[in-house]
């Protein structure tokens, strides 16, 4: 059974078709990846899958079970966790608090904050700084510091490599390929498709709302198609 | 007797009060982005059911500051129950409505309870009854009653406990969280909603106590009161930046000592031309000062947030 299966997903805000049904599975321990250009509809998809929009259509199981009409906070204790596009730090609170928010429904986290110190240690040594005050890729690894928190069995990564060096970027995509190699699944959102697809082991492309290919990864690597659209082949 | 120390000390006590409501415009501005004008509302109706308990109970044999207690053990529980139900039915249904929407039912709201008050408690003014000591200790030259040492000790315990509960808990970090970022916050596993409420019976609770006090040192309360309070708690809250919880309170404590300083001297500085009664006047004039100078206020700097 799939972790994670959308069916006949639609989108619209105010009058305009952002998604206009796509279908996705995720399977359990799976690394999967949603690519497309900007405005695609990508994103959208992602936090149509989390609850937070309104007006969404066709069906979206986790577990089995349908989670379309469930408010985004209960997603968490179900054990899906989003990281958002713009990583969506608490720039006010400390990098420590941020964390601590991200076990939020949790009784105890201390193992939890060990684990992502350990994974990042920059974020040990700026956990009373507030998380306003750290670079961008610092801001990246704290929000998936975060992400992490709640111990998710599946984690939803929305465009990690935005606005990051090349450097930070390849730092970040090792810390997913940990992440996944610890058994947790991911759907990652991304634009850099390059990267996305040489990491994960399937793939959908998105364009206009609409799933135009999809299969597993390196298949899709070598596909012409994919090579001359978002490879610049 | 020295009118200088006796003012800050006058200031100071006022400004207590203006701090305890001030923080209740601050917390629910700070999460929501709304300016709740209904909230000076709730300190009148706080002030006035704890003088109904009072006055009901004030034949009796009861010790006169068990019977204020009294007062405020009924005062508070209905003020967060209105708080509450402010935000349920008349904020929540536009939470995603302009903010000018909010804003005007805000007024509504306010008008409502203003005449709700004023059917239930009629038009006069209702008194307080000399139920606490107020013989005055004098302190270099300046009075200064127990009633008042005990204002701004309790706003003080209150204050610790507030700063306590919002920077220390797991609870407060949520109140941050969603004041930050209330989608976010979402993702973590926080109800929105359920902080909202919280928030606005944590600042109701906060409007009961301030609505006692101020009834208590002016010794009587009306149902009118609640609207010259709540604006210039609001000017407090606008001085210290608002949003900002420290603000709110040292933004309360200013305007209270402006306002006694400038009802103090006042007769002199326009050669008796003008009185104290116009010590409302000072409270919209740093107003506007602040609005044109500073509209940040004086801890309302916002840390801008790296994309």
């Amino acid at each position: 059974m799939n972790l994670l299966e959308v069916r006949d997903l639609k989108v619209s805000y105010g009058g305009i078709n952002a998604v206009k049904g796509i279908d996705l599975d995720v399977g359990e321990g799976e690394l999967v990846a949603l690519i497309g250009s900007n405005g695609a509809g990508k994103s959208t998809t992602l936090k149509a899958i989390c609850g937070l929009l309104l007006h969404v259509g066709g069906e979206v199981r986790y577990q089995g079970n349908s989670i379309k009409r469930l408010p985004s906070y209960q997603l968490v204790r179900r054990g899906m966790a989003l990281i958002p596009e713009g990583r969506g730090i608490f720039g006010r609170l400390t990098v420590e608090e941020n964390l601590e928010m991200g076990a939020y429904c949790r009784a105890s986290y201390k193992n939890e904050l060990e684990h992502v110190y350990g994974l990042f240690p920059r974020l040990k040594e700026r956990r009373v700084q507030t998380a306003g005050t750290l670079s961008g890729g610092e801001q990246q690894m704290l929000a998936i510091g975060r992400g992490l928190m709640s111990r998710p069995k599946l984690l939803l990564l929305d465009e990690p490599s935005m606005g990051l060096a090349p450097l930070m970027v390849s730092k970040i995509f090792e810390t997913i390929l940990s992440i996944a190699r610890e058994g947790v699944t991911l759907l990652l959102v991304e634009q850099n498709a390059k990267l996305a697809l040489e990491a994960c082991h399937k793939a959908y492309v998105m364009d206009g709302g609409l799933i135009i290919l999809s299969g597993p990864a390196r298949e899709l690597l070598g596909n012409p198609r994919v090579r001359e659209a978002y490879l610049g082949e | 007797m020295d009118i200088f120390l006796q003012q800050i000390i006058n200031g100071i006590v006022l400004g207590s009060v203006y701090a305890l409501v001030a923080l209740g415009y601050t917390m629910v501005y700070g999460i929501l982005g709304l300016i709740n004008f209904a909230h000076g509302e709730v300190v009148m109706i706080g002030a006035m059911v704890a003088l109904a308990v009072i006055n009901a109970l004030s034949g009796t044999a009861l010790p006169g500051p068990v019977i204020v207690l009294l007062g405020l053990m009924v005062a508070m529980p209905t003020c967060m129950a209105l708080g509450y139900g402010i935000e349920r039915i008349a904020y929540r249904p536009l939470r995603h409505a302009p903010r000018l929407a909010a804003l005007i039912t805000a007024i509504g709201v306010s008008i409502v309870l203003q005449n709700s008050a004023m059917i239930i408690w009629g038009r006069q003014y209702i008194t307080f009854p000399p139920l606490l000591p107020s013989k005055p200790h004098f302190v270099a030259g300046a009075a200064i009653s127990d009633l008042q040492i005990f204002i701004v000790l309790l706003a003080a315990l209150i204050m610790v406990g507030l700063l306590f509960l919002v920077h220390r808990t797991r609870l407060g970090r949520a109140m941050r969280a969603t004041a930050q970022n209330a989608e976010v916050a979402g993702l973590m596993g926080v109800n929105i909603n359920t902080i909202i409420s919280i928030t606005f019976i944590v600042g109701s609770a906060l409007a009961a106590v301030a609505g006692l006090m101020v009834s208590g040192y002016y010794g009587l309360a009306h149902y009118y009161m609640g609207f010259s309070l709540g604006l210039k708690a609001f000017t407090a809250a606008v001085l210290g930046g608002i949003g900002n919880l420290g603000g709110a309170m040292l933004g309360g404590l200013l305007l209270g000592i402006i306002e006694s300083l400038g009802a103090g001297y006042i007769g002199q500085l326009t050669g008796g031309f003008l009185g104290s009664n116009y010590q409302d006047v000072f409270a919209f004039f740093v107003l506007i000062l602040v609005l044109v100078f500073r509209p940040s206020g004086l801890l309302g700097e916002r840390i801008a947030e790296r994309a």
